[in-house]
């Protein structure tokens, strides 16, 4: 594991980490608001392409894992007034619960009919928090209050209307998945998911159990991506029906392949990328969807590598 | 309260459904059937039908009739074109690759739907109805413009069922359908049938659009329902079934009639959404779908 490209790769990821934390020193109170967000994001995007890029896996229906999150941290602090710590573990919980449903049902299929049964399970979830609007709000979704978003931990007190806070938290969440995601994929899981992707007969017929590798890959990704959601709505103090809808897996989509898909970092320069391309086009014209339709031609017709991926192929091939 | 007049209504409101559902998922089918590929961005030539139809409508807004009759001319052939455009510019680039056409796709349903949000605005926007009677049942009176149409969509599923099945043009889809290399071997321009059955998908989609805009208004949001609903039917229906469409569309049609009428239409929609998804886990052929080679 130590090998001159593992030290190399290591340390270009934290240079990474150690860039965003200086970052919030100097940036400007918007900027800094958006990166936090962006932040957030990133590890949404970067559990998708865990399945996506790395085990060859196209779901169109993560949206689901991020609002399983994001209504199981958002529902238990918001009726049952449950502390930040214990919101962030069940809205966690439900999305590792959640993925591995999901899995176990959805991985029977592959191909497009794998699309097409995550998209429709996402949609049923969509639809379930329009259903159950006396608790969800539906469309119009729950502000959290104020007082829901403190809390002590280990003896100190955190203040989540205080945006370095905020800050702070999003980059450790985005450390941790850097970490996990760097791990799995320079380990033996993300070479077989590698395998998984190029060839799963060849794998299945090298004695892997190949099911059972897929739907780890699932749960991990479901899971990351629930944390994304429960620290969205913790963090940004909104829980809305919009965030279950497809719009947004096609976004964690979307950021994966802008940055690279099957790269560690691309998710994370993809969702940068595309924040302020549609930050940008929305000062200009109410259709910024257009911006995103343009990109998604775009990538797949001339650039279906993504940023990361085309330095990878053509300069840097130690990249994980 | 007597049940009899809400069956009949729910039963004819059903069929309409149906009609047009069938119209739309038969496009979706074809397309999936002959190059293998989901087309996303269906919906969105569904909707362009029903707003080009609103435009050339009101070019000749003096005469309903004939307003209504040069958009089911006019509206199935621009969108077609646009469809032909789309297919060659980037599908056919794409190779047909499963993933990458889904993603392309998925951008032009956001193209499509905000260039007509920018062009056309976000107000729904009517069609007058070519005719006006009023057929009179026991109960209530029935709007004869429905009843024309189901005979419409009807009268259309026969002609489809004709090229499919009796004639050389369908011969070609089918041999392309079956095996690609082997029919570009024989001389099959097989680019060229791509071109022309994803524009024949999306034409059958506008035809509906342009039947139903006098029923239900044009709207740059419409295209998502009947893309989800096709999704249903031609999953339920087998994959390239024609006959497997029409009744899976019966089916889907006639139960939301039903079950709109009598339950909350969220709960029908995440009833019949999970059902699909479970029909595509444990017979992914669909009900008369032959199992994939």
């Amino acid at each position: 594991m130590t090998s001159p490209s593992f030290t190399k790769a290591a340390g270009l990821h934290l240079l990474v980490i150690m860039s965003l934390f200086v970052l919030q020193f100097v940036l400007p109170a918007y900027h800094h608001l958006a990166i936090a967000r962006i932040m957030v994001l990133a590890v949404f995007a970067m559990g998708y392409n865990l399945l996506f890029g790395y085990a060859g896996l196209l779901s169109l229906g993560h949206a689901l894992f991020f609002a399983a999150g994001l209504y199981g941290a958002g529902l238990t602090a918001y009726h049952l007034g449950w502390s930040v710590p214990a919101a962030f573990v069940a809205g966690t919980g439900s999305g590792f619960l959640a993925s591995l449903l999901v899995g176990l049902i959805s991985l029977r299929t592959s191909g497009v009919a794998f699309m097409i049964v995550t998209m429709m399970f996402a949609q049923v979830a969509y639809l379930a928090s329009l259903y159950f609007t006396t608790y969800t709000r539906g469309d119009e979704g729950l502000v959290m209050p104020d007082a829901a978003r403190r809390f002590e931990l280990f003896g100190a007190s955190f203040d989540l209307t205080d945006p370095t806070v905020r800050y702070n938290i999003a980059l450790a969440l985005l450390t941790l998945t850097t970490v996990v995601i760097f791990a799995i994929v320079r380990g033996t899981t993300g070479r077989t998911l590698i395998a998984i992707r190029e060839n799963e007969p060849r794998t299945l017929m090298l004695g892997y159990d190949t099911f059972r590798i897929k739907l780890k890959a699932l749960v991990i990704s479901g899971t990351l991506s629930a944390m994304a959601g429960s620290a969205y709505a913790l963090l940004f103090a909104y829980v809305g029906s919009s965030f279950a809808s497809i719009q947004y897996s096609i976004d964690a989509l979307l950021f994966t392949l802008l940055g690279g898909a099957g790269t560690v970092l691309g998710p994370l320069l993809g969702t940068v990328a595309m924040f302020y391309m549609i930050d940008i086009a929305s000062e200009y014209t109410a259709a910024y969807l257009l911006v995103t339709g343009l990109a998604l031609i775009a990538l797949v017709l001339f650039f279906p590598k993504g940023i990361v991926g085309t330095i990878r192929e053509r300069w840097v091939s130690w990249l994980p | 309260m007597d049940l009899g007049p809400f069956l009949l209504l729910a039963t004819l409101e059903g069929l309409l459904q149906a009609a047009v559902l069938t119209l739309t998922a038969l496009g979706l089918s074809l397309v999936f059937g002959v190059m293998r590929i989901v087309n996303v961005a269906h919906g969105e030539f569904y909707m362009l039908g029903a707003v080009i139809a609103w435009w050339t409508a009101s070019l000749l807004s003096s005469n309903p009739a004939a307003g209504f009759f040069l958009a089911l001319v006019i509206s199935p052939l621009l969108v077609g074109a646009i469809a032909y455009a789309c297919e060659r510019l980037i599908l056919k680039r794409l190779e047909y690759d499963p993933e990458a056409t889904i993603v392309a796709t998925i951008g032009m349903l956001y193209v499509i739907q905000q260039t007509v949000l920018i062009a056309y605005g976000p107000d729904a926007r009517p069609v007058e109805a070519p005719f006006y009677f009023r057929v009179q049942f026991p109960w209530f009176g029935y709007s004869g413009y429905n009843l024309f149409v189901i005979a419409a969509a009807i009268a259309l599923l026969g002609i489809c069922w004709y090229i499919l099945t009796k004639t050389r043009l369908g011969l070609i889809m089918r041999a392309t359908q079956f095996d690609r290399e082997t029919a570009q071997a024989f001389g099959i321009p097989v680019g060229k049938v791509y071109g022309y059955v994803f524009a024949a998908g999306a034409m059958l989609a506008a035809i509906a659009a342009v039947l139903i805009v006098p029923i239900r208004q044009a709207h740059y949001l419409m295209g998502l329902d009947p893309l989800l609903l096709s999704f249903i039917v031609v999953i339920i229906g087998g994959l390239g079934s024609l006959r497997g469409t029409v009744i899976a569309a019966l089916i889907i049609g006639l139960s939301d009639g039903v079950i709109s009428v009598f339950f909350s239409p969220t709960l029908a929609k995440m009833i019949s959404t999970l059902l699909v998804a479970l029909v595509l886990v444990f017979k992914p052929e669909g009900l008369f779908g032959a199992r994939a080679r």
